[in-house]
This record gives structure tokens, C-alpha cells and sequence, in this order.
């Protein structure tokens, strides 16, 4: 089922949560969501749900505008941050009560068999008579799902939905959840403020920013080209630099970076601890050691230019550096933004 | 007890709490069972069957029964207005429904029975219609209903305030309609809760004295309620005949709050995590 979402506006109180949103998910799709908390994507998810209202603009699932069709007509699976089962219903009670309060009766057998199925898909098979209360917590998310699958949703959507997990149990859910998506090619809407979450599991990302889009696209098209400041803070980390903009050209150190189309005056550049290398020789930006960080798959370098600016640098774990070394840091790749007022 | 404990002052505090209940609630009762017991099998089954005392157990039980019936509705409705929804004087409401604890129970027997009274301002309404409360089985079980109240409210209160509004939520994406939400999640969470206040207000209700005899008319076999005819032995200096009665109604109470803390544990048997 294809999603449109027009111009969606949504305020609380004096707060103003979602600013003409529009967005359009692909029937089959598995979109994230992707912000920081207060910029809007759970609520851009609970009104996709039907549990809240817009105050203005249209959700369309297909050609039907669901914009006011109540929670419980609209079809679609919600899988909460915190599972929200129901405590005093074995998992199985849990996965059946859907198909319970349907008003498209089904038989008592048939609804067991739907149980049995559905256990077998989030692998769970053997668990079907425990309490919540009784299961580890990627268990309790699992059983979420399959009860969000049980009534057929035309959508699934999860808020957050491996944020109260360790790290171990995220990952492996995650993989999962992706064979789980193409094996049933159920639209999919997912909010997280886990970046790595995002690009790790979704066919396009969605940034918002204080209820506003900010980029979406492809995992490639975000981390590749991030279209703000702001993006290329958010989707990983950045070294900041104030730089003057000449002519095409912006100088960090002794380094000339390419802003083409850019006007001249001051702009920041922003760097990647990846992109950037260290060397005992010129060329590049002078600096010394100020800390070195050491980990499994190379070395974090805290270095000060010569300026006065601290900058961090991932680097392979053959170089050779300690805090109060001079040097110099090289830059093989670089973003040029305009500097933001404030 | 050579374990070594995390939290300090289990002698101190298990001591205070035996000591507590021996000689604030064991020993008055022990008394009475005692004064009671005195009597001799046939002597005491002589009193506690006599179709006086019947009587008065038969228009207790069926009057506390009335009276948490209503709570159970009313108490259910007021606590989960309280809860749910925010409207001016919110708080006032809330702080009211302590009242019937407060206020000596003799001194509200005596405002329903003015209320109630054929003059009185409830009273001459329901005249016309042919309702009789003052004097009759359905006063008492008006001042039951006041007295015994904020059980079920104070009970539910709580559980209410705890319950995750994403519950509801879930109930709704999976096509839950308001009845089936209720029905469903609501009423059985709510279901111990429940289930305690009630067992309070019934027992209160058994117990009540003060609030009831002002209103009930105190008519042998038909308003009469057993711990007045307790109070009535007590009067005549017969204390075993009272100790034995009076007894009756304590046997009843004991058994019910022990049914029902059963029940309630059978309730939340999926708070166990033993077999995780």
C-alpha cells in the first residue's frame, strides 16, 4: 500500500510539532524516520497510525484519503517503543487478540493456526503459553511484531523499535527484521534516533529536523552528499571549521579546498575523522597531538591546529603518534557549508 | 538468619510489626473469640442460629451485598473520571470522597436520616413516588453506600493512574472497539484492584454500626442488623451472648478477606517471573 502524505501540519498546545510535512512511500517500502528527539517523527508516525489527529494537509493510503478515518478502521500494524502488551494475555492471548475483536469472525482453530504461524515466524515457537512479564526483552519485541502482522496491516510501522534493547540483541533484530520485510514486502515506516539503525535497515531515510524535512534518500544519497550542516552533523561525526571562501576556494591551513559556487566571505567546512590523515610532513594543516584514543579497528587522534581549533581523526592503527607531537593533518575529503548565523 | 542482609532493620521493623498486631489487633479479637468460646457448643449454637439473629445476618449480608454493588459501579465510574479527565474543581472531588473516613459515622447516620426522613429534603421527593429509604432495608444500605465508598474509589485510583495509555493504543491499532478495550484489557487489569476494594467495602459494611442505626428503624426481622442485636446482649449484660454473635460477623469477614486475597493472587499469577 502506497503512502502520501500532503502538507501535514500538526500542533500541540502552543507547540508547533510538524510543519507541512509531505512525503511519499513506495508500496513495499521500508522508509526510517530519522531525527533528533523534538523534531517530529514520532508524531509524523502516530498520525500515519490514526492516533492523532492532523490539524492540517492529507495522509492517503493509496487513492484513499485516511486523513480522518478512525485508529482502529485504518488497517495498519503499530509496533510500540516500549511493545506495550498486554500483561495479563499469554503471548499467544496477545497475538490472537486482534483477530478476537475483528469484526471479521474466524473460527477458534483458525485463529490458533494464525498463532502457530506467526510464532513460527518471529521464531518463538514453544514460547505461545508465557506472560510477557516472563521473556527476555528482544523476545517481548518479536512478540509485538507478530501481533501488529496478525490482522493482515495494509502498513507496518515501529516507533523506536529497538531502542530499549542492547546493543548485541539491536543488531541481530535488525538483519531480522530486514528478512522479515522482503520475505512479507510490507510497507514499512520506522522512526529511530539511531543513525546507524537508519541506514543499516532502510531502503530510503527520511531526515527530519524541528518537524521539518531536512533530506531524504537513498542510505548513498544521504551519507554521500548530506545537503546541510546540519545532516552531515547528524549522521555522523564532524570536525567544524570556520574558513573564508575566496574565489572558489576555501583555505584550511596551508590546504586549498574546492567550494565551487560558492560566494566569497565565510563559510564552515566540515570534516570527517575518516577523511582526515595524519604526517609528521607538510603539506597540510599544522597541529599537535593533544590525546590519542586507541580502538579494535585503528586509532582516534585529538589533535589543535596551529589556530586553535580542535579536530579528531581516525587513523590506521600502524601510525605513530602520541599526545605532544607535531605534525600535520591531511585532508582527503571535505564538506563546505555556509556558516549559520548564531 | 546468619545470611547477611542488604536492607537494615529487619529485626527492629519484624518486631514492631508482630508486637503491633498481637496487642492492637489480635488480642481484642482473641478476647472475643474467647468470651465466645466460654459459652459451650450448644448454648453458643442456640444463639448465633436463633431465627433473631438469622434474621439480622440475612439483612446484613443482602444490605453490604446492595451497598458494594453500587460501590463497584459508582466507586468504578468516579475513580476513573478522577483519572481520565481534567475539569474544574477536579480537585475538590477528590479531596471529598475522603470525607465519609473523616466524619464520625453516627454524625452521618443522623444527615441521612434528615435527608431521608419523610420531611426531609430526599425524602419528600421520593414520597410521591412511592420510595420509602428512612426505616427500611434500602436506608441502611444507603448509609452502607456512604461509609464503605471510598474503598473502591482509593483502591482503583492508583491502577487507573498506572496504566499505560499505549495499552489502550495497541488495543486499538489491532481493531478494538471501546467496549472490547474495556472488556478486555481494562476491566482484567484493573480486576485485583477491583476485587480488594471490594472485599474492603463489603467488610466495612458488615461491620458499620453508627451510620446505620439512625436510619434503619432497628425493627427485629426487618431492619435489624446484626451488630446492633451484639450491642442490644451487650445492653442486657448478656457479653457472652454478644461475644458469640458478634462473632459470626467476624468469622464472615475473616473468611471473605481470606477468599478474596486468594482470588487476587490466582489474578496476578502473570506478575510471576518463576518461570522465566
Amino acid at each position: 500500500m502506497k503512502i502520501r502524505l500532503d502538507n501535514v501540519v500538526k500542533t500541540f498546545d502552543t507547540f508547533r510539532a510538524v510543519h507541512g510535512v509531505s512525503l511519499d512511500i513506495e508500496s513495499g517500502e521500508l522508509v526510517a524516520l530519522l531525527g533528533p528527539s523534538g523534531s517530529g517523527k514520532t508524531t509524523i508516525l502516530r498520525m500515519v497510525a490514526g492516533l492523532e489527529f492532523a490539524d492540517g494537509g492529507h495522509i492517503y493510503f493509496g487513492e484513499q484519503d485516511a486523513t480522518d478515518i478512525p485508529v482502529r478502521d485504518r488497517g495498519v500494524g503499530f509496533v510500540f517503543q516500549h511493545y506495550a502488551l498486554f500483561p495479563q494475555m499469554t503471548v499467544a492471548g496477545n497475538i490472537a487478540f486482534g483477530m478476537k475483536v475483528s469484526r471479521v469472525k474466524r473460527s477458534a482453530a483458525e485463529i490458533d493456526a494464525r498463532v502457530t504461524e506467526l510464532l513460527r515466524l518471529v521464531r518463538l515457537e514453544g514460547l505461545g503459553d508465557r506472560f510477557p512479564n516472563q521473556i527476555s526483552g528482544g523476545q517481548r519485541q518479536r512478540v509485538a511484531l507478530a501481533r501488529a502482522l496478525a490482522v493482515d496491516p495494509k502498513v507496518l510501522l515501529l516507533d523506536e523499535p529497538f531502542g530499549a534493547l542492547d546493543a548485541n540483541v539491536r543488531r541481530d533484530l535488525r538483519r531480522w527484521l530486514r528478512e522479515i520485510h522482503e520475505q512479507l514486502g510490507i510497507t514499512t515506516l520506522f522512526v529511530t534516533h539511531d543513525q546507524e539503525e537508519a541506514l543499516d535497515l532502510a531502503d530510503r531515510v527520511v531526515i527530519l529536523d524541528q518537524g521539518r524535512i531536512v533530506q531524504q534518500g537513498t542510505p548513498e544519497d544521504v551519507c554521500r552528499n548530506p545537503n546541510s550542516a546540519f545532516v552531515m552533523k547528524f549522521l555522523g561525526d564532524a570536525n567544524q571549521l570556520a574558513v573564508e571562501v575566496s574565489s572558489g576556494k576555501a583555505l584550511v591551513g596551508q590546504a586549498e579546498l574546492d567550494a565551487v559556487n560558492f560566494p566569497d566571505g565565510p563559510a564552515n567546512v566540515y570534516l570527517r575523522p575518516r577523511d582526515l590523515d595524519w604526517s609528521s610532513d607538510a603539506p597540510g594543516i599544522a597541529a599537535t597531538v593533544m590525546r590519542v584514543i586507541d580502538k579494535p579497528d585503528g586509532r582516534r587522534i585529538l589533535a589543535r591546529t596551529a589556530g586553535g581549533d580542535n579536530l579528531e581523526l581516525d587513523v590506521a592503527p600502524e601510525i605513530e603518534a602520541r599526545a605532544g607531537d607535531e605534525g600535520f593533518v591531511r585532508v582527503h575529503r571535505a564538506k563546505v557549508f555556509p556558516s549559520v548565523p548564531g | 538468619m546468619s545470611r547477611r542482609r542488604v536492607l537494615p532493620g529487619l529485626h527492629l521493623s519484624l518486631g514492631i510489626t508482630l508486637f503491633y498486631v498481637a496487642f492492637i489487633v489480635a488480642l481484642p479479637l482473641g478476647a472475643l473469640i474467647f468470651k465466645a468460646a466460654s459459652l459451650g457448643p450448644e448454648d453458643y449454637w442456640r444463639i448465633v442460629s436463633s431465627p433473631r439473629a438469622v434474621a439480622s445476618y440475612r439483612v446484613t449480608v443482602l444490605c453490604a451485598l446492595g451497598a458494594t454493588a453500587f460501590n463497584l459501579v459508582f466507586g468504578m465510574a468516579l475513580a476513573w473520571v478522577l483519572v481520565r479527565y481534567r475539569f474544574p474543581g477536579r480537585r475538590l472531588v477528590d479531596a471529598i470522597v475522603d470525607l465519609p473516613f473523616a466524619l464520625p459515622t453516627a454524625v452521618a447516620g443522623i444527615a441521612l436520616t434528615a435527608l431521608f426522613a419523610q420531611n426531609g429534603w430526599f425524602g419528600s421527593a421520593l414520597a410521591p413516588l412511592g420510595i420509602t429509604v428512612a426505616y427500611t432495608p434500602l436506608g441502611i444500605i444507603v448509609a452502607m453506600i456512604f461509609t464503605s465508598l471510598p474503598f473502591i474509589v482509593r483502591t482503583v485510583q492508583p491502577v487507573l493512574e498506572d496504566l499505560d495509555p499505549a495499552l489502550e493504543e495497541a488495543a486499538q491499532t489491532l481493531g478494538g472497539s471501546d467496549g472490547a478495550i474495556f472488556m478486555r484489557i481494562i476491566l482484567p487489569l484493573l480486576a485485583p484492584a477491583l476485587l480488594a476494594g471490594v472485599s474492603l467495602s463489603f467488610a466495612r459494611s458488615l461491620g458499620e454500626f453508627g451510620a446505620i442505626i439512625f436510619i434503619a428503624g432497628n425493627q427485629p426481622f426487618e431492619t435489624e442488623i446484626t451488630a446492633l442485636l451484639a450491642f442490644i446482649r451487650l445492653e442486657e449484660y448478656d457479653y457472652q451472648a454478644a461475644a458469640a454473635i458478634a462473632s459470626v460477623l467476624l468469622i464472615t469477614a475473616f473468611v471473605m478477606l481470606a477468599v478474596t486475597n486468594l482470588i487476587q493472587a490466582r489474578a496476578l499469577r502473570y506478575m510471576d517471573r518463576s518461570r522465566s
